[in-house]
């Protein structure tokens, strides 16, 4: 898919009317498409190649790539460095950011940096514990919140000034993200937290890994109480489990990672082909979601097994046909920016 | 002490009730705070507040208290002070995903709030990025000033 007003693929969109951003995802949510996006995970490294490498699998069928940031209190290449070399050759990624690594000032100026390099979309987090990840002696920052962290970024594009109050003389035009685990305790509370979100300025929902589908239904319909159906789009995160036993260890040692008895029953039950379910119970639930109402958008969560992402996202026939553009599917100049 | 933060949590509809007579009670008292000046009350107001709190509620004296919208149950002690509601690391028991050995402060806001008449409406007012300068001192005296300012603009 490309759109008319796209003069180089990859380049800044002209902002339509009621878009906050020059970016593709919001386009394709705008335009009603049910949107595709994976997470990559950003390499133990300081090679741009390795980058690139982990972005191109999911050519062709990911409206926007997740950049983590240092996620699970692991140290890895910075999100914001890996947006701004995914911008480089027109992927459209969202930057992810956490309040476990820097304070208000930092995060504004990283913000403006992001927009700078074309990033046009931003996922909100609180972040991991520092206890979760390789350097739990590290100090926990935390001077915001995922809430305050949205009402800083809404502050910037917005009302064009910093929370100190300091005018910018460009707003960063970024499409506002956030996340919500509906599995998570207390039950009740989390579509209320959503609402709150969206109070703060996000406009789209990337979930937490999200197994349960009777406890998503559930979540879905305290939203529509809340008066939240069309304010704001929902992506609800999956990914395939690789066995049983790798299911046990996400569940027992990932924070915020609920995987149903039932789930890990049907993995332990296919033995050695433990692989080979997980991927086609990944299908099964895309093709669930992508009829369940209130349910814009996958958000695909796949690591270390990325290469599945194609797999799933072809089987299920989610995209519908449609081809998100990547770097060289229009033209052999576009694939020679990427290499 | 954590048993004594569960407690004041479980009686959130009665503390409550108490903040808010005690609050009128100091908010009408503001002539006589004037003439003693609020500067020279910082120290010994903050030093009570300490007491107070810290047995009742485990208050880290962030000085910008929002007790009253996360029923009674102070955010400060969460590991990552979240003043928004929990964060999605929290464990199928309830329990903090950085201490587990901790119920999740948000869990306990939650039940805390639904004691409170109201409680959960409070619980969705968005609370805007604290002022760390706040740290250590009175939040009680800033209610009041904040208060009386309004009462008497």
């Amino acid at each position: 898919m490309r759109f008319e007003d796209e003069p180089v693929p990859g380049y800044p969109l002209p902002i339509l009317p009621g878009h906050t951003s020059p970016g593709r995802f919001e386009r394709v949510l705008r335009a009603g498409q049910f949107a595709v996006t994976a997470e990559l995970a950003p390499p133990d490294s300081a090679d741009p190649g390795e980058v690139y490498e982990r972005a191109r699998v999911f050519d062709g069928v990911v409206d926007a790539i997740n950049a983590t940031d240092g996620s699970g209190a692991n140290c890895h290449m910075s999100s914001l460095a890996v947006c701004a070399l995914l911008t480089r050759v027109g992927y459209a990624p969202v930057m992810q950011i956490s309040c476990r690594d820097r304070n208000r000032i930092a995060i504004q100026g990283d913000i403006l940096g992001a927009a700078a390099m074309g990033v046009c979309n931003v996922l909100c987090l609180t972040g991991d514990g520092v206890q979760a990840g390789d350097h739990p002696q590290a100090k926990p920052v935390f001077d915001l919140d995922s809430v305050t962290l949205l009402e800083t970024a809404r502050t910037l594009r917005d009302e064009l000034r910093f929370l100190s109050g300091r005018r910018l003389s460009c707003a960063p035009r970024v499409f506002l993200g956030a996340a919500e685990n509906p599995c998570a305790a207390p039950l009740e509370y989390r579509a209320r937290r959503v609402a709150k979100k969206v109070a703060a300025g996000a406009q789209f929902i990337q979930t937490q890994y999200c197994f349960d589908m009777a406890l998503l239904r559930d979540f879905i319909r305290r939203l529509e109480d809340l008066g939240l159906a069309g304010r704001v789009f929902l992506l609800v995160g999956v990914g395939p489990l690789r066995s049983a036993a790798a299911a046990e260890w996400m569940r027992g040692h990932v924070p915020g990672v609920y995987i149903p008895d039932a789930v890990i029953r049907r993995l332990a039950a296919a033995g050695a082909n433990g692989a080979r379910e997980g991927r086609a119970m990944c299908v099964d639930w895309v093709q669930q979601l992508r009829e369940m109402p209130g349910v814009h958008g996958v958000h695909l969560m796949a690591y270390r097994q990325e290469q599945s992402i194609r797999e799933i996202v072809e089987r299920s026939g989610v995209l519908g046909g449609r081809v998100p553009w990547f770097p060289g599917r229009d033209s052999i100049s576009d694939r020679r920016l990427s290499q | 002490m954590y048993a004594r933060r569960l407690w004041s949590v479980r009686h959130a509809r009665a503390l409550h009730a108490f903040y808010r007579a005690f609050e009128a009670l100091l908010v009408a008292c503001d002539p006589l705070w004037r003439r003693l000046g609020y500067a020279r009350l910082e120290r010994p107001a903050a030093a009570v507040e300490r007491v107070v709190k810290g047995i009742l509620f485990d208050c880290r004296m962030c000085g910008d208290c929002v007790l009253s919208a996360t029923g009674m149950s102070c955010p400060m002690n969460c590991p990552k002070q979240l003043r928004n509601g929990p964060c999605g690391g929290v464990r199928a028991d309830g329990g903090c995903e950085v201490r587990p050995d901790m119920r999740c402060v948000w869990v306990d806001a939650v039940a805390g709030a639904a004691r409170i008449p109201g409680g959960l409406d409070a619980l969705m007012s968005v609370q805007h990025a604290v002022d760390r300068r706040l740290q250590g001192r009175s939040a009680w005296l800033r209610r009041i000033q904040q208060r009386s300012a309004e009462r008497h603009p």
